[in-house]
């Protein structure tokens, strides 16, 4: 069997096609900044999740340290508890703050979270146990009216 | 004499439920080329579909080398058309591929040849039909002459036993009708074959078969060698043969009253 | 009676309907059944690459690059309203990887190759090649059809995904080399907001069904094609039709249940 131009015009089109899957993974997606295997679960309960979604990234002074994985409705609490995947380069201690907040006034949503002072650290399947909830407007609307009523 | 290479018994068959075929018989020996003839829409090319198994009779059957064709599954089918060459009407050469390619094809698909042997194989078909110098080109760029040559080369690829021609001097000029005619012939004589040819060409047939069969509504109407049919007073083999606008074969379609049609009622 | 007659037509265009679906299926099924020869000769599916991708690169690439401009140049005066022109390159991003590049490339891939493919093996059984194949002993569908099948089915991604990618660089060229948008926060808000999972490989899994859904109906619609000029130019303007409405169908199912909740 022998090479023909043929076959270089097909590779080169498989080649570019791969390429910009590459391209569209590592440059235009999240892959550079995925690490699956290393990573552990951590959880935490909220009031409200507001917009809160999964794969929301879990930040902390701006970093991307992780990802929420799943959100679901703890009927025991009746609270909502979210599953997020942490870099395992990242420790936190077990006194961490974990806040919904929002990137801008009408950005995503996302996790910050707040480091406390604490020696030990937190570990995989734990849970953060100071959470603060999603910036719902309507509450703060709301409280804002009240509080200039009050003030009269 | 031994026992015919295709037999064709008491076929019928019809195209929901109007018949095309009534009551065939025919019989081809080895080495012998038949042609079968008849006016358009007369049932031939029907006929040829079914001795190449392509489609059943709706009664009686053709056996060839001794096989019932309708009685074989798709592989049985497959082996026996292996043994088999068909060339179809206008060639039907494929026109993605060189000639060179196309006469190799059944070579490639078929058997496990070495490309210097097939190389070579290719060579010696197309010095047969004298068209060496073409391999390298693409079937558009022959001419319809040529093309049909290159066909018979690709039907002849694989040495069949049985050679069957659909309309193999349709549209040809007249020295490429003598020259298919010849190769025909030929061919047909090298390789020890039987030829079956479909056509409505009747001086060219007249010419190299050995034995005609006239087809007309479906049932044959005479047969014989060309001696036979040119001497034969039949008057639709003498319609036929001298290309006489009317005759048993009327020249105006069934059709309700002339002059009702005009509207001047009688 | 105009009622009954219409009613009849109806009924039996509804039939029709019905045996034809039933005898797509079953050309689709013998397709996969008699895929085995392209895979034992690759060399098939190469040389149907070629005509159906490689051909097809030009317009998809050319395609690609304005939509993705026409996206910078519109996301740009949309988003300024906001001031969030930071966000243009997720919104080019998703939108392209996410919807316009799949469905568009496939769009221009059923009117480049699929058409093609159809005119091709119509023409084919019109010139009597596929009978002559049959009667060579070579099945038709293993050897003319599974080829183009999959030629096209790997094809499809890999235009898609060139689709998008030229997009995402020619909304790069209009949002941040014309317009002068912040190029650092163009690719971080991108990468922050394409997940890879979610996103990217969701539209390659669309492109790869509709590579499928467009190559089976352009190929079977060949096929079925009446041998006649008219019969093939018809059965060529139906696939064109009939693949770029399955894409829309198919790209709202799809999405329906891709993006669903999140």
């Amino acid at each position: 069997m022998e090479r023909t131009t043929l076959d270089l015009w097909v590779g080169a089109f498989v080649v570019a096609g791969l390429a910009a899957l590459v391209v569209l993974a590592l440059k235009v997606g999240n892959l550079s900044t995925y690490n699956v295997s290393e990573s552990y679960e951590l959880q935490a309960h909220f009031t409200n999740v507001g917009g809160l979604k999964p794969t929301a990234s879990v930040r902390s002074s701006g970093v991307l340290v992780g990802r929420v994985t799943s959100i679901v409705l703890d009927t025991e609490r009746y609270e909502a508890k979210v599953t997020m995947s942490i870099d395992k380069r990242y420790q936190f201690p077990k006194d961490t703050f974990a806040n919904i907040l929002t990137s801008g006034l009408l950005g995503e949503q996302y996790i910050g979270l707040l480091p406390g002072g604490d020696d030990a650290m937190l570990k995989n399947g734990d849970e953060f146990k100071k959470t603060q909830s999603a910036v719902v407007l309507e509450d703060l609307i709301g409280k804002f009216f009240t509080t200039s009523v009050d003030a009269k | 004499m031994s026992a015919p290479l295709v037999e064709v018994r008491d076929v019928n068959f019809a195209y929901d439920s109007r018949p095309i075929l009534k009551g065939i018989n025919m019989s081809f020996h080895k080495g012998k080329l038949i042609a079968i003839m008849g006016g358009s829409g007369c049932g031939k090319t029907t006929l040829f579909r079914l001795i190449g198994g392509a489609i059943k009779p709706t009664r009686g059957e053709v056996r060839i080398d001794g096989q019932v064709m309708h009685e074989l599954d798709q592989q049985g089918l497959y082996d026996m058309r292996r043994k088999m060459g068909v060339l179809f009407q206008f060639g039907a050469l494929f026109t993605d591929m060189s000639v060179f390619d196309n006469v190799a094809f059944q070579m490639r698909e078929h058997t496990d040849l070495p490309e210097e042997v097939i190389r070579d194989l290719v060579m010696m078909k197309l010095h047969a039909v004298g068209l060496r110098g073409t391999h390298d080109l693409m079937p558009a760029e022959l001419s319809g002459g040529m093309a049909r040559r290159v066909a018979l080369a690709r039907t002849v690829a694989l040495d069949p036993m049985l050679i069957l021609y659909d309309e193999p001097f349709a549209g040809l000029d007249p020295i490429s009708l003598t020259v298919v005619g010849q190769l025909i012939r030929k061919l047909n004589d090298a390789l020890g074959a039987t030829s079956v040819i479909v056509t409505h060409d009747v001086q060219e047939s007249l010419k190299i078969v050995d034995y005609i069969y006239f087809v007309a509504d479906g049932v044959i109407v005479a047969e014989g060698t060309p001696d036979e049919i040119r001497a034969s007073d039949k008057p639709f083999v003498h319609q036929f043969v001298h290309g006489e606008m009317d005759g048993p074969v009327p020249f105006h379609y069934p059709g309700g009253d002339y002059r009702q049609d005009l509207g001047v009622a009688a | 009676m105009p009622i009954a007659n219409s009613l009849r037509t109806i009924g039996r265009r509804s039939v029709n309907a019905v045996w034809r679906t039933g005898y797509a299926s079953r050309f689709f099924v013998m397709t996969l059944f008699y895929s085995g020869t392209s895979f034992k000769r690759f060399r098939l599916i190469v040389k149907e690459m070629f005509s159906s991708g490689v051909m097809s690169l030009i317009i998809i690439l050319v395609a690609g690059m304005f939509v993705g401009m026409v996206l910078g140049l519109q996301g740009y005066e949309t988003l300024k309203r906001y001031g969030s022109e930071s966000a243009l390159g997720s919104l080019v991003a998703l939108s392209l990887v996410r919807e316009l590049g799949p469905v568009l490339a496939a769009l221009l891939f059923a009117s480049r190759a699929g058409s093609a493919m159809t005119a091709e093996i119509g023409l084919m059984k019109a010139t009597e090649q596929i009978a002559a194949m049959e009667m060579m002993a070579v099945n038709p569908i293993a050897r003319v059809v599974a080829p183009r099948f999959w030629a096209g089915v790997i094809s499809m991604p890999l235009l898609a995904a060139m689709f998008s990618a030229m997009g995402v660089f020619g909304g790069y060229v209009v949002g941040v080399v014309v317009i002068g948008v912040d190029e650092g926060s163009f690719w971080s808000q991108m990468q922050a907001s394409v997940d890879f999972q979610h996103d990217v490989l969701n539209g390659v899994i669309k492109s790869f069904v509709f590579g499928l859904a467009v190559t089976a109906i352009a190929l079977f619609e060949g096929y079925d094609a009446p041998p006649t000029a008219e019969g093939v130019s018809g059965a060529t303007t139906r696939t064109v039709v009939q693949s770029s409405l399955a894409i829309l169908m198919l790209d709202f199912i799809l999405t329906a249940f891709m993006f669903q909740g999140a």
